[in-house]
This record gives C-alpha cells, sequence and structure tokens, in this order.
C-alpha cells in the first residue's frame, strides 16, 4: 500500500520544441486503480517510465509515501513496469520469466517454484509453465507478463497500454483480470490507455493528459459530466459547443436561451451537453425546447446519430434508433435540453 | 524456401556449389599430396615415392612449426578476444543509436577493409616504434585488430540493429542490476553474434601476414610467416604439411558452424525476429 505524488513533473527531450510532460502533478491514493488517459504522444508513457526509473525528469519530483524516489536505481524502486508488448524473455520459459524478478532477488529456488505456480494459477495459466513465451497466444504472455511483475509484490505497479494489443473479447476478461488482481492484492496501480472506455471502465480515477499537461483528474463520470474544458469533453466525445453568456441561471446563445441547473458560472463561456442526452420531442415546460433541421442520419446498431442544425449551429444527438424512426433527412425535428444536462466551460 | 523451385533453379544451384567446392578445394589437393611425397616431378601425375618425411620434420621441434601453431592460436584468440570487447559495445553504438557523425565513424571503422593494409601497417609501424611495441607479440596482437575490428563491429551492428533495449528496461525494473541484466537478458541475445563475429576476428586474425611481419619485425614467427618462409625456399613438402596444419582451423571452424552460418539464426539473432 503506497500513495504516489507526482510533483510539477517536466520532462524535456533534447531538441524537442514543447516539453514531453509540463509541470504534471498528481496525488495516487494508496491501493487504487488509476489510468492516466490521453492520446499517443501526450507524455503518459513518459510519466510512467519516469516512476519506473527508465527515464530522468528535467525538473519535478516523484514520491512514495512521502520519500522521494528519484535517485533510487529502477531496480530498487519497487515500482514494476509492464510493458506493451509484454517483452517476455524469449530465451527463458514462461515459468523461468515469472521466477525472474524473485531470481534477481536471490530468492531460494524451492521458495521460486513455489511461487511461481501460485502466480501462474493466479493469473489462470497453470499448465503453461514449460513452454517457451513464443508458444502462447497474445492474451497468454500479456497475463505471463503481469503474473512476473506481481510475483516482487511491488510497490506500485505500472502498466503500459494493458489493454491495446489484444482482440475486443480478450479485452474484457484481461480488464476484468486486472481489476480482480488489483483488489486482491491491494497494490496502487498505475495504468497508461489512450482508450477512454477502458480508462473509464477500470480505474477509480482518471487523470486526463493532453500535450503533456494534466487535465483533469477526477472519478470517470465527471469528465463525462463536468468536463474542465472543450479538449477535455471533445476527448471523451463531446461534440456539443456552443459560445454565449451565462447570466442569472440562463445561456444564452445562438441556440436561444437556455435554462441552466443550479450553480452553474456565469459569464462569457461555451455550454456543452453529451450527444447522448438530448431528447427527441419538445417538453411540456416550453423550457429549453429547439428544432432543428435533420442534416444527417447515422444508424449504429445500439443507437443512432443524428446531426442537426439550429440555424448556423450544427449539433449532434444519440438516440434510440426506434426514436428516430420516421425521421428523414430535411425534416425539422424537435428536440427537448434538460437543464441537468447543460454544462458551462469559462 | 517457400513452394517448389523449378528445375532450372535447383540446377543451378547444385552447378553453383559444385563450382564452388572445385574452386575452393582442388588447389588443397597438391598440398596435401606434396606434405608425403619425396620428389614430385613433371610429367608424373602422382609423386613416385611416398614418405611421412615432411610430417616428421613439420611435427619435431628443430621446425618451430608446434610452437608457431601454439603462438598462433594465443595471438589469434587475444585479437579476438579484443575485439569482442570493443566490437560489442561499437556495433551497439552504431545499430543502436542516432549520433552526430555516426556516418565519419562508420566510415574510419570501414577504412581498413578499403585502405591497402600494408599502408595502414606503415603508418602504424612508426607509432609502435614510438610506443615501443614493434617486434612484440603485444604489438602484433594490436595491429590485427585493424583488419578484425571492422568484422565484429559490423556483425554486431546488424544483431542490434534487430534488438529492442526494451528488454533491459523490463529486467532492470524487475530487479536486475545492470551487470545481471546484460548477463541474463542481453548476452542471450546477441550471442549468436558473438560467435559469427569472433570466428570472423579469429580467422582474419589467424591469415595476417603483412601486418605480423611489419609490426613482429620477424622476430614474432607466426605460422603464415613460418609457411612463407619455407614455401620461398623451396621446400614444397614441408610446406605442404605446414599448410595442412594451417588449415585445419579453418575447416574445424566450418564444420562446427555450418548450421549457424548456413541458417538464418545467428546472422540476424536478437529479440527482434520473435
Amino acid at each position: 500500500m503506497t500513495h504516489v505524488s507526482i510533483q510539477h513533473l517536466t520532462k524535456l527531450y533534447p531538441g524537442g520544441d514543447h516539453p514531453a510532460l509540463d509541470r504534471l502533478s498528481l496525488e495516487i491514493e494508496s491501493g487504487t486503480l488509476t489510468a492516466l488517459l490521453g492520446p499517443s504522444g501526450c507524455g503518459k508513457t513518459t510519466t510512467m517510465k519516469i516512476i519506473a526509473g527508465l527515464l530522468e525528469p528535467s525538473s519535478g519530483d516523484v514520491r512514495f509515501d512521502g520519500r522521494s524516489i528519484l535517485r533510487e536505481k529502477p531496480e530498487n524502486r519497487g515500482a514494476v513496469m509492464v510493458f506493451q508488448n509484454h517483452l517476455l524473455f524469449p530465451y527463458m520459459s514462461v515459468a523461468e520469466n515469472v521466477g525472474f524478478g524473485l531470481k534477481m532477488r536471490k530468492t531460494n529456488p524451492a521458495e521460486i517454484k513455489r511461487r511461481v505456480g501460485e502466480m501462474l494459477d493466479l493469473v489462470r495459466l497453470p499448465d503453461l509453465g514449460e513452454r517457451r513465451p513464443s508458444a502462447l497466444s497474445g492474451g497468454q504472455q500479456q497475463r505471463v507478463a503481469l503474473a512476473r511483475a506481481l510475483i516482487v509484490q511491488p510497490e506500485v505497479l505500472l502498466l503500459d497500454e494493458p489493454l491495446s494489443n489484444l482482440d475486443t473479447h480478450l479485452r474484457f476478461g484481461m480488464r476484468d483480470l486486472i481489476r480482480s488482481l488489483q483488489q486482491e492484492t491491494g497494490i496502487t496501480t498505475i495504468f497508461v490507455t489512450h482508450d477512454q472506455e477502458d480508462a473509464v471502465v477500470l480505474a477509480d480515477r482518471v487523470a486526463l493528459i493532453l500535450d503533456g499537461q494534466m487535465k483533469q483528474y477526477e472519478t470517470a463520470d465527471a469528465f463525462y459530466k463536468r468536463p474542465v474544458d472543450e479538449a477535455t469533453a471533445r476527448f471523451f466525445g463531446g461534440r456539443n459547443f456552443v459560445s454565449g453568456t451565462s447570466a442569472d441561471g440562463v445561456f444564452d446563445s445562438a441556440l436561444g436561451r437556455l435554462v441552466l441547473p443550479l450553480g452553474a458560472i456565469a459569464g462569457q463561456g461555451t455550454l456543452t451537453f453529451r450527444p447522448e442526452n438530448v431528447r427527441l420531442g419538445h417538453a411540456p415546460s416550453g423550457e429549453n425546447n429547439l428544432t432543428a433541421d435533420l442534416i444527417e442520419v447515422i444508424y449504429l446498431g445500439t443507437q443512432t446519430r443524428l446531426k442537426l442544425s439550429v440555424g448556423d449551429m450544427l449539433i449532434e444527438a444519440i438516440v434510440n434508433p426506434t426514436d428516430a424512426e420516421g425521421y428523414r433527412v430535411g425534416a425539422l425535428v424537435p428536440l427537448h435540453l434538460p437543464s441537468g444536462a447543460l454544462w458551462v466551460i469559462s | 524456401m517457400i513452394g517448389q523451385d523449378g528445375l532450372w533453379t535447383k540446377t543451378f544451384r547444385y552447378l553453383t556449389c559444385l563450382v564452388l567446392v572445385i574452386w575452393l578445394v582442388l588447389p588443397l589437393i597438391p598440398l596435401a599430396i606434396w606434405s608425403f611425397a619425396r620428389g614430385w616431378f613433371f610429367p608424373d601425375i602422382l609423386p613416385r615415392f611416398w614418405t611421412l618425411d615432411a610430417w616428421d620434420y613439420a611435427m619435431s621441434d628443430t621446425s618451430g612449426v608446434l610452437d608457431s601453431l601454439w603462438l598462433t592460436i594465443g595471438i589469434s584468440l587475444a585479437a579476438t578476444a579484443l575485439s569482442i570487447l570493443i566490437g560489442v559495445p561499437a556495433g551497439r553504438a552504431l545499430g543502436m543509436y542516432k549520433f552526430r557523425g555516426k556516418e565519419v565513424v562508420e566510415m574510419m571503422i570501414l577504412a581498413p577493409m578499403i585502405v591497402p593494409g600494408i599502408a595502414v601497417a606503415l603508418g602504424i609501424h612508426s607509432v609502435f616504434i614510438w610506443l615501443g611495441l614493434t617486434n612484440t607479440v603485444q604489438g602484433v596482437i594490436l595491429v590485427h585488430l585493424i583488419p578484425t575490428l571492422p568484422y565484429m563491429t559490423l556483425v554486431m551492428a546488424g544483431i542490434f540493429s534487430n534488438y529492442d533495449p526494451a528488454f533491459e528496461a523490463q529486467a532492470r525494473s524487475l530487479g536486475a542490476s545492470p551487470l545481471k541484466t546484460f548477463w541474463y537478458v542481453t548476452l542471450p541475445a546477441i550471442l549468436p553474434g558473438i560467435i559469427v563475429g569472433g570466428l570472423f576476428a579469429f580467422l582474419v586474425s589467424w591469415s595476417q601476414y603483412i601486418l605480423t611481419l611489419l609490426i613482429g619485425g620477424g622476430r614474432v614467427l607466426t605460422l603464415p610467416l613460418l609457411l612463407f618462409n619455407f614455401a620461398t625456399s623451396g621446400r614444397n613438402d614441408i610446406t605442404g604439411a605446414i599448410g595442412m596444419i594451417y588449415i585445419l582451423p579453418g575447416i574445424l571452424i566450418l564444420l562446427l558452424t555450418a548450421k549457424q552460418l548456413l541458417g538464418r539464426s545467428a546472422a540476424v539473432g536478437g529479440f527482434g525476429r520473435l
């Protein structure tokens, strides 16, 4: 159980014109599962490598339980990193791979054998110890890599894109496995992903990193309900952004006057609402109703995406396919924006 | 090989093999015959009298062949070991990293293969006189590095360009010290390259004549020098016997490593293929 504190971490690569990491700070509670989310090149893997000791930051600090670990060598840090492409040592059997960390710690062979057996049971690969890594499937290799990291009982487990190399059905199984292993062991776990769904499903808290900067660090639902800015909202699939003025609980914009929820900020701002929160049909109260031209209908199987325009404003709605039946391109569509679904970004 | 090769391709392949065998093996046959002959004169197809005299002499203390053999083995092993020590890190730098002036460094390493050895050796000779390395075994070992290092470095550069250093980062993260990381992770991956490069280096050093003569000043009498002495003095029988001894390591190495050299395993090596 280790609290991880990342403080003003900055990383400049020689020759790079802007920092890969820009004063990134993050407090990770002991025993939690945290996602570092962001597109490729945003600095999330750099952060992870710095925690693991495989890269040195230009400035800033990383502390485990209040103690700075930047001077510790990677092998003494207590932070074990599992790489995206598994990196099982090809000249060793699966069991030798899993036991590698213990062998480096000079654990006696009988003890290594026993714990390797336990670990392979835990990742549900009990009979594959004698195989070569190349004889395993991608999903099995990933589980071996996980076992190899967990066997040394690290203070902090770092997973680099643990799900991105897997097929969809393996991915769901792997998510469950990571989640259950993390809860059983209670190891503070940080994982890097570019997939917001993985982050949302798996993590206790999500840290969104864009261009080397921490954008938002909260529980997953906040990213949908209360994005800090437009880039954050867009990363989580936000499509609707309307600029205007907020005053006295009302937002004035090209969409007309919309009633805001309590506590919305006042002044110039951008109104955003999730496409899935747009309702078809007017509300009887008469508040927050719109009428829009239907421009495009995209059928997605379980949902239908509607592209609409209100004057010059383009907005998107995601609705139930059966509700969307009957609307053709060019039709006028009555819409309702529940005030609880509105959020103003300053 | 995927699929069936055509008849022509097959025939061509066998013909090429045959030509190569004739080219490489045929010249050795008269040498072998000479070593057992007592006089062998035109127009005889084979010598009239057979004897082991040349072999007796070659194996005797007076000929110095055995002393020379051990000396040559020692020098070649030392040159190989030094080549590995220098060539592995150099190959890693060239194969894995981009750095300013990399092309210049590559050219410098390749230069001894392009510039005639004697030109290089003459320049080095004066430096070695100044350092007191002429006429010494150490000097000969050092000068052998000029032709051996390019082979070692280039083979290792090839190996390292297919090598993923993330394996080392993974080992460190799992608790291995740098030394253990090298031993358990790096070495197994690059060993095929070290073996192939080392064999090249050994054979290149083994066959040095000019460099040994120039720097050793005739005092460091390796097998090729001894062989040349007998060849120029017209003792074809003894030349034949020493010649047979001289080609032995080459043949042994070829037999031991034929599989490695012919298969793709050694030449490519590294984790990259897995």
